[in-house]
């Protein structure tokens, strides 16, 4: 069963791992946006780490919720909305239950990603953070590691497609050849998630 | 790669607190990013509120005062705005006529201005948008994100901002700006990237001798390189650009417009050329402005903004306007 606890630490993971990665999110960003994923995703998830910190939410839904508030006032740009509403709707779907197990995660998640995917108008195959994050999902039922796998495996599988979404959509055909950053970053999120079930 | 800053994390609250020095006339709230007019709400008018990623100065920040915007709301470097911003800036401009938001069409930038209209509105603000989207060189499709707000984003904050000066209701001023931005089409070129305080290098790799075209104005890449061209050849190729998704019966207001790092000297000599063109091309001219409006920090390069306009939008333009960045009559 997972706790609050528990989804304060994949917060707080999630902000290291963002933090480590910056400045490659922001390489990724670079050829096919305008250089500002890891910076604005850093800023994001420390003012999470330290919301959570000071709040003290007390149930998983809230510790989502809340986080997803964080992100929407901090990050900006089109991961702000987006991540932002990822973790409001996943914690909204939990409810106020102390504890859930890993099945009610899972459908929480669903309905979080096809929130993302009904405001940012994506769908699997645009070269989104939807490449990395329906995929995730599927697999989540199966084990955290394979949910990780299988986020890294989308974001890589961004590389070859050709961006409908977004700034790299202005690109057209020149987006083809980059890993989308967007699904780097979800693929970030996902690996912090593995780690803090110790997987 | 040197650049006038401290260090990259306090550039846009440094940018601020400068600006606040620099102009009295104006209310900078620098911990919750808002600019606003110091005389704000000014009673009757609607309020008219913009914003988006900072590094395009003087694009918005330089565009409030009278007869233009009522306030600003400037994101991180080449990053949208937070709701909070715009629903602070909507509050402290809202006469009670209601309050226009001029988005330009970016995804983050639609995200959080549409999130933020949701709460002004909670709160009992009337708000109305309109969407800037005149850059010609992405084609509007399912395939894209959907043609970008550039230069036109200038004509449709003074246009609208003359209408809103007049007294004018909410939507008369929000049909007038979008039948601005319906009539302006933009082209872009590049001939060297840009360099954000965060990454500390340019944002793409654009070699001696070639240049970008269709760029837009956040450091990515343009629809395709090319060898380098004359300043004729680029004006060639930007005017027909344009002059191809538009059809003008009627003169234009001509922007020509430099991305941070062209010397005034190559955008006058630029603005010759685009002048030519227009006249062969018989597109009477009504007014130009030439100078670096909507800029893409230290880009080099321009853009061409056209916008069509009859009697009354022409009357508008010409209003009196005191802004830091545009200011005549007054």
């Amino acid at each position: 069963m997972l706790d609050a606890d528990f989804f304060r630490r994949w917060m707080a993971a999630t902000a290291v791992s963002v933090e480590h990665e910056a400045e490659r999110l922001t390489a990724l960003d670079s050829p096919i946006g305008d250089a500002d994923h890891g910076s604005n995703l850093q800023r994001g998830f420390r003012a999470v780490a330290a919301t959570l910190e000071k709040e003290e939410p007390n149930t998983p839904g809230a510790v989502l919720t809340l986080a997803g508030r964080q992100l929407i006032s901090t990050v900006g740009g089109a991961s702000g909305p987006l991540y932002g509403t990822l973790l409001r709707r996943t914690g909204k779907t939990l409810g106020d239950a102390a504890e859930v197990d890993v099945r009610e995660l899972t459908e929480a998640l669903r309905t979080g990603v096809d929130a993302v995917m009904q405001l940012g108008g994506a769908a699997p195959g645009d070269k989104t953070m939807i490449d990395a994050l329906v995929p995730a999902v599927d697999a989540l039922g199966d084990s955290f590691a394979a949910a990780r796998s299988a986020a890294e495996e989308g974001a890589l599988a961004t590389t070859p497609l050709q961006a409908r979404k977004g700034r790299a959509s202005y690109l057209g055909e020149r987006s083809i050849g980059h890993q989308d950053p967007g699904a780097t970053s979800s693929a970030l999120l996902i690996a912090a998630l593995a780690e803090t079930a110790g997987e | 790669m040197k650049m006038l800053i401290n260090v990259a994390e306090t550039v846009v609250a440094d940018a601020l607190r400068g600006m606040a020095a620099a102009h009295p006339e104006l209310t900078v709230d620098v911990e919750h990013r808002v600019i606003v007019r110091r005389d704000a709400p000014v009673a009757g008018k609607v309020g008219l509120v913009s914003g988006g990623g900072s590094g395009h100065e003087p694009l918005h920040g330089g565009f409030v005062g009278p007869g233009m915007l009522s306030a600003a709301c400037p994101g991180e470097v080449f990053t949208s705005p937070v709701p909070d911003q715009m629903v602070r800036a909507a509050t402290a401009v809202d006469s009670g006529a209601g309050v226009l938001f001029i988005v330009k069409n970016y995804t983050g930038d639609v995200l959080n201005f549409d999130m933020a209209a949701e709460l002004a509105e909670d709160e009992g603000i009337q708000i109305a948008k309109v969407l800037v989207d005149d850059d010609v060189a992405v084609t509007d499709s399912l395939y894209t994100a959907g043609r970008r707000g550039t230069g036109a984003t200038l004509f449709v904050e003074k246009i609208a901002g003359a209408a809103a000066e007049e007294g004018r209701p909410l939507e008369q001023v929000g049909a007038l700006a979008r039948r601005v931005n319906e009539n302006s089409r933009s082209f872009g070129v590049a001939l060297s990237a840009c360099t954000t305080p965060a990454k500390g290098s340019p944002t793409f790799d654009l070699p001696a001798g070639e240049l970008e075209l269709g760029v837009g104005i956040h450091g990515e890449p343009g629809r395709e390189r090319r060898a380098m061209m004359t300043s004729r050849e680029i004006a060639d190729f930007s005017v027909n650009a344009v002059l191809e998704d538009m059809d003008p019966r009627n003169p234009v207001l001509a922007l020509v417009n430099g991305m941070g790092a062209t010397p005034l000297l190559e955008l006058y000599g630029f603005n010759a050329e685009v002048q030519r063109v227009l006249s062969a091309r018989g597109v009477p001219v009504a007014r130009t402005l030439v100078g670096n409006y909507v800029t893409s920090l230290d880009m080099a390069g321009a853009s061409v903004t056209l916008c069509q306009v009859d009697e009354d939008m022409l009357r508008l333009w010409d209003a009196p306007v005191r802004t830091a960045g545009l200011r005549w009559g007054m």
